[in-house]
């Protein structure tokens, strides 16, 4: 299969605090890597690394072959361009409504002629597939967490990614909830074919879709593999994490 | 003794880095002007915001400006019998000094806090990091747009501030004697000449400028969390404040070199 990401010896800190020590990893295409590990261990900022919201200390990063730390502010731009990014808390743009949120990079985007037509045919598809066709002319402070969450998986999905990064998807949401985001996640990157890297704390979420969960203790990959490997697994903290 | 002297040069190092900060980040809005997208849309939404939302506040207070500078200087004039020089006295102070820096400071508070608040919460819920993983650079979009708008927006204000201070300055005269708007007008604008008006509107320019910025700046570089929101609004009004009355400063010092 082929690597979207590639990460070699990844290092980053804050002042004093070394927060990510030598991480490696690599993501294939179609693959789903789930990152689990206590809060403020370095997750978030590990994905904000990658899509260059943060400047890593060392190492590099490829995304499509290509290492980001050498590209300028526009060539970073069409590389991001290809990445969608769920946030923690949704980031949606609380001064314009749904289809605007959606409207807001299709506008900026390459990938389509900017015809009326062929944006409001992007997002009414985009919309269907979260499910809030019905809530287009709504303003986010007017949607539940559930409705924001998808909200914030459509407007990854409008720019066709081919890999979503994911910041705890089911954070704060309740468990019928956390499982309609979850089905979601599975049927875009079926639809979609995207590969993804998903920080969460959830087991349901990283048992239903990870390929491989990588377990990040103080600035390190200290255990990897399959759900049912990590399971089994007779090391007591992993078996404490998903038991 | 060393932890005295550290304590003491502490503000002054703080000062410092702020301004650091400050040129740094005017440099860089300044280069999105050079790159596309210019961002007209959102450009005129927030020039639009800036004037319409701020227009009553200078409106009124415009008036009670002229209204009330009037009634306070006009018993000392007629005290020396110099009544007649009032509606001059009033348009030169009020169009070289008084209306820009208090139509500014007007503006500090109201846009420029608002810029600190609004910025600082969108990057507190990480709309800012959205924006810029979307492909959209946010120095372009929110900043460099609020900037744009204020540099413009506030001379519009400051006109509108003058011309209302000078109309509550006719109702202040009117109230103790009968002139003509006519007459009142024509005394009022002979003592003002080309040297009066010029560096008033480009000071009321650096003005707008520099509440746009300070203001986005604040926003931009706050800390996260909420209690932030409310630092980068506070901080905005402080420094966009502090800032208006130095370049009053030094732009009449520079007004006396050139016209003596």
């Amino acid at each position: 299969m082929d690597e979207v990401i590639r990460i070699k010896n990844l290092y980053k800190s804050f002042e004093d605090n070394e927060v990510l020590k030598d991480i490696s990893l690599s993501l294939r295409k179609g693959e789903n890597i789930v990152v689990m590990g206590r809060s403020g261990i370095g997750k978030s900022v590990l994905i904000k690394c990658i899509v260059g919201l943060l400047n890593h200390d060392s190492g590099t990063i490829e995304i499509f072959n290509t290492d980001i730390s050498t590209l300028g502010y526009r060539q970073l731009d069409s590389i991001r361009k290809r990445i969608g990014f769920l946030f923690q808390g949704s980031a949606l743009y609380d001064s314009m409504n749904v289809r605007e949120n959606l409207e807001f990079p299709l506008l900026r985007s390459r990938f389509l002629e900017k015809t009326d037509k062929n944006i409001n045919r992007v997002i009414d598809e985009v919309l269907e597939n979260v499910g809030l066709l019905n809530a287009k002319n709504k303003m986010p402070s007017e949607l539940s967490g559930g409705m924001q969450k998808r909200l914030g998986l459509a407007r990854t999905l409008v720019l066709r990614p081919q890999i979503i990064l994911y910041d705890e998807p089911t954070t704060g949401l309740d468990p019928v909830t956390s499982g309609e985001i979850i089905d979601l996640m599975i049927s875009v990157q079926k639809k979609y074919n995207t590969s993804s890297i998903i920080i969460t704390h959830d087991l349901k979420c990283a048992k239903m879709t990870a390929n491989n969960i990588k377990l990040l203790k103080n600035g390190v990959f200290y255990a990897e593999g399959t759900y049912e490997e990590m399971k089994k697994n007779s090391n007591k903290e992993i078996a404490e994490y998903f038991n | 003794m060393i932890k005295e002297i550290n304590n003491s040069i502490s503000p002054v190092k703080e000062l410092f880095i702020e301004i650091g900060g400050l040129s740094i980040f005017t440099v860089q809005v300044l280069r999105q002007l050079l790159h596309r997208p210019y961002e007209h849309k959102e450009m005129l939404k927030q020039a639009y915001y800036a004037g319409n939302k701020t227009l009553p506040l200078i409106a009124v207070t415009g008036f009670i400006m002229g209204l009330v500078l009037t009634l306070q200087i006009r018993p000392v004039l007629v005290d020396i019998g110099s009544e007649s020089i009032l509606p001059g006295m009033i348009s030169v102070s009020i169009i070289r000094e008084i209306g820009p820096v208090i139509a500014a400071l007007l503006c500090a508070g109201k846009i420029g806090s608002g810029y600190g608040a609004e910025i600082s919460s969108m990057k507190v819920t990480e709309q800012l990091d959205a924006m810029e993983v979307s492909g959209t650079n946010p120095l372009s979009y929110v900043v460099m747009t609020r900037v744009v708008a204020t540099t413009l927006m506030v001379p519009v204000l400051v006109l509108v501030a003058d011309a209302i201070a000078i109309l509550g300055s006719y109702i202040a005269v009117n109230m103790n004697t009968d002139i003509s708007l006519r007459l009142f007008l024509t005394q009022a604008y002979r003592p003002l000449s080309f040297r009066d008006l010029l560096p008033a509107t480009i000071k009321t320019v650096i003005f707008g400028f520099v509440i746009g910025l300070i203001g986005s700046y604040k926003g931009y570089y706050s800390k996260r969390g909420t209690e932030a929101v409310g630092s980068a609004a506070n901080e905005a009004v402080v420094y966009a404040s502090l800032a208006i009355f130095v370049i009053d400063l030094v732009v009449v010092q520079i007004t006396e070199l050139l016209y003596g």
